[in-house]
C-alpha cells in the first residue's frame, strides 16, 4: 500500500516539476502550449538515450534533458515568437511541434522508433522527486517574484502597454518559455527512470492538454495552484480505478465543476500561505462561533 | 527637446497623419487638440513607437528614436495610454513598480513611490489593491504615476482627461501643471480643448491629420476659428 502511495506520489510530483514550469509560461507570461508533452519526451529520450546506450551519470543526464529541452524551446521559441504570433496561433503552433515531435521520435534509430526504449535503469526516487520539484518550485518562485517576473505578468496583463514600459516582449517570453521547457524536459529524464520504459505514444496531445488544464484549473497566476491541480489530476483517476470506465467522465465532470465554481482557478491569482490558511482558519472559527 | 516634421502615418490605405509638423520645446506643457479621428493619438502611439511612420521625421533631443517599442521608454520618452492600459491583475504598487522597470537605483525607486503617494494621496490608501478594482479617476493617476516611475524627459498624455467626472478632470490639469513645475516636459492629447488649451503652454489644432492653427494656448483660446469648432462657441 504505501508503495502504491508513494506511487501515485512520484507521478503526480513528476508532474508538479512539469506543471510548474508551465505555469510560468502560460499563467505568468499568458501564452497557451497544446504541445508541451513534446518537452517532455525530448527531455525523457534524451536522458533515457544518455544513460541508456552511453552509461552517463543520472544526474548530468537530467541537466542535459533540461538543456536539451531548453535548446529546443529556443529554436521553436525563437520564430514563433518573434513573429509575434498572437496567443491562439501560437498555441496551434505548438500544437503541430507537439505531434511532430511524437512522429519523429517514432521514426528515429536512436529512440527505435514506436518500440521505445525498455530497460531503462530505475534511478528515479522519491526523495531525489522531491527535492528536484522543492527546487524547481523555489527558482520558479523566486522567478516571478522578480523584475523579470513582473515583466512576465505585465506581458500577460497587456503587451502593449509592457512595451511602452521597456519590455522587450521577445525576450521575455521566450526567457519563460525555455524555462518552462527546460522544467518539462526534466520532469521527462525523471519520468525515464521511473517507468523504465518509454515510448513515443506516451506523450500524445492527451498529456500537454493534461498540463495545460491542471495550470488553468490551478489558478493563471499562481505557482500553488497549478501545484495542487497537477496532485489532483494525477491522484484522483488513480482513486477512481475501482470505477475504470467511469475515471475519465469523472476527470471531465472535475474540470467542468471548476470552470463552473472556480473560473479563475482553484487559487486564481493568489498563493497559498501561512498567513493566508491562519486567515482562513480564523474566518472559519469565528462562523461557527456566531 | 522634440521636434516633428512632415510625419505621415497610415493604417494601411488610411493616411491617418498628413505630413504634420510641430515642436516641443523642454521644460513647456503643450497641447495637442482636436475632434475624434484627428489623429491625436495616432501622433501618440508614433512617438511612443507603437505604430511606424510612413515618411517623414521625428528628432528627439536631436536624434531620430529607435524603432523599437521598447526603447523608447530608454530614451526619456514616456506614454500614458489613452483608457490608460494599467495591469488590471496586479497591484496598484506592482503597477508602479512596473514604470520603473528600466530603473536599477532601488533607494530611487523606494524615494519616487513615495513621492507618487504624495502626488495622489488617495493611492496610498490602495497600494495592494488590484489595479482592475480602481474607479476610472484612480486608474488614472496610477497610470500617471506609471508613467513618472520612469522618470521621462518627456511625458506623452494621451486623453488624461477621458471618462472623468469634472472634479477628478479639473484635479488632473492642476496635477499635470505640478508635474510640469516639476521639470518634465508634457505633451498632451485631449478632446476637452477648453481646459487643455487654458492651461497649455502652447499648443496645436488637429483636423483630419492636419495642423490647423498653432500658438500659445491663450491665443488659440481666443482664436475664432478654434472657438467656433472646438469650443462649441456660437458667433
Amino acid at each position: 500500500m504505501t508503495q502504491y502511495l508513494s506511487g501515485i506520489l512520484s507521478l503526480g510530483l513528476i508532474y508538479v516539476i512539469a506543471t510548474v514550469g508551465l505555469a510560468v509560461f502560460t499563467g505568468f507570461t499568458g501564452l497557451f502550449s497544446l504541445g508541451h508533452a513534446a518537452f517532455f519526451a525530448i527531455g525523457a529520450y534524451t536522458a533515457a538515450i544518455l544513460t541508456y546506450f552511453y552509461g552517463v551519470n543520472f544526474y548530468l543526464a537530467l541537466a542535459a534533458a533540461g538543456v536539451m529541452s531548453g535548446l529546443v524551446g529556443f529554436l521553436i521559441g525563437y520564430p514563433t515568437l518573434k513573429a509575434k504570433l498572437r496567443t491562439d496561433y501560437f498555441a496551434i503552433a505548438t500544437l503541430g511541434f507537439g505531434e511532430a515531435t511524437r512522429v519523429l521520435l517514432e521514426n528515429l534509430s536512436i529512440t527505435q522508433g514506436a518500440r521505445g526504449l525498455p530497460g531503462i535503469t530505475n534511478y528515479t526516487t522519491l526523495p531525489v522527486i522531491i527535492v528536484i520539484a522543492a527546487l524547481v518550485i523555489w527558482v520558479a518562485w523566486n522567478f516571478v517574484h522578480s523584475r523579470h517576473g513582473r515583466a512576465a505578468i505585465a506581458i500577460r496583463e497587456d503587451f502593449v502597454a509592457a512595451e511602452m514600459m521597456g519590455v522587450n516582449i521577445f525576450i521575455g517570453r521566450l526567457r519563460s518559455l525555455i524555462f518552462s521547457a527546460a522544467c518539462g524536459g526534466i520532469a521527462g529524464g525523471l519520468f525515464a527512470h521511473y517507468f523504465c520504459f518509454i515510448q513515443p505514444s506516451m506523450f500524445t496531445a492527451y498529456m500537454s492538454t493534461q498540463l495545460t488544464a491542471a495550470v488553468v484549473a490551478g489558478g493563471m497566476g499562481s505557482i500553488s495552484g497549478p501545484v495542487m491541480a497537477a496532485l489532483i489530476f494525477i491522484g484522483v483517476p488513480e482513486l477512481l480505478r475501482v470505477a475504470n470506465i467511469w475515471r475519465l467522465v469523472a476527470y471531465g465532470l472535475l474540470l467542468v465543476l471548476i470552470m463552473i465554481f472556480r473560473p479563475q482557478g482553484l487559487l486564481g491569482y493568489r498563493e497559498i500561505s501561512l498567513s493566508g490558511i491562519r486567515d482562513f482558519f480564523a474566518r472559519f472559527r469565528k462562523g461557527a462561533r456566531s | 527637446m522634440l521636434s516633428i516634421r512632415n510625419l505621415n502615418v497610415k493604417y494601411g490605405q488610411i493616411h491617418a497623419l498628413h505630413g504634420i509638423s510641430l515642436e516641443v520645446e523642454t521644460g513647456r506643457v503643450v497641447a495637442v487638440v482636436g475632434a475624434n479621428g484627428a489623429g491625436k493619438t495616432t501622433l501618440m502611439m508614433t512617438l511612443a513607437g507603437l505604430l511606424s511612420p510612413a515618411g517623414g521625421e521625428i528628432l528627439f533631443e536631436g536624434t531620430a528614436l529607435p524603432k523599437e517599442a521598447y526603447k523608447i521608454l530608454g530614451r526619456g520618452i514616456c506614454l500614458v495610454p489613452e483608457r490608460r492600459r494599467l495591469y488590471a491583475n496586479l497591484t496598484v504598487r506592482e503597477n508602479l513598480l512596473m514604470g520603473a522597470y528600466l530603473r536599477k537605483d532601488k533607494a530611487g525607486i523606494a524615494a519616487d513611490l513615495e513621492r507618487m503617494y504624495d502626488l495622489f494621496p488617495i493611492m496610498r490608501e490602495r497600494i495592494k489593491q488590484y489595479a482592475g478594482t480602481l474607479s476610472g479617476g484612480e486608474q488614472q493617476m496610477v497610470a500617471i504615476a506609471r508613467g513618472l516611475m520612469s522618470r521621462p524627459k518627456l511625458l506623452l498624455l494621451d486623453e488624461p482627461s477621458l471618462g472623468l467626472a469634472p472634479l477628478m478632470v479639473q484635479f488632473m490639469f492642476k496635477t499635470i501643471r505640478e508635474i510640469n513645475a516639476e521639470g518634465v516636459t508634457v505633451l498632451l492629447a485631449e478632446q476637452n480643448a477648453f481646459q487643455a488649451l487654458d492651461m497649455a503652454d502652447d499648443a496645436f489644432v488637429l483636423e483630419t491629420g492636419r495642423v490647423l492653427v498653432s500658438g500659445s494656448g491663450k491665443e488659440l483660446l481666443e482664436n475664432p476659428l478654434v472657438r467656433k469648432a472646438y469650443l462649441g462657441v456660437k458667433h
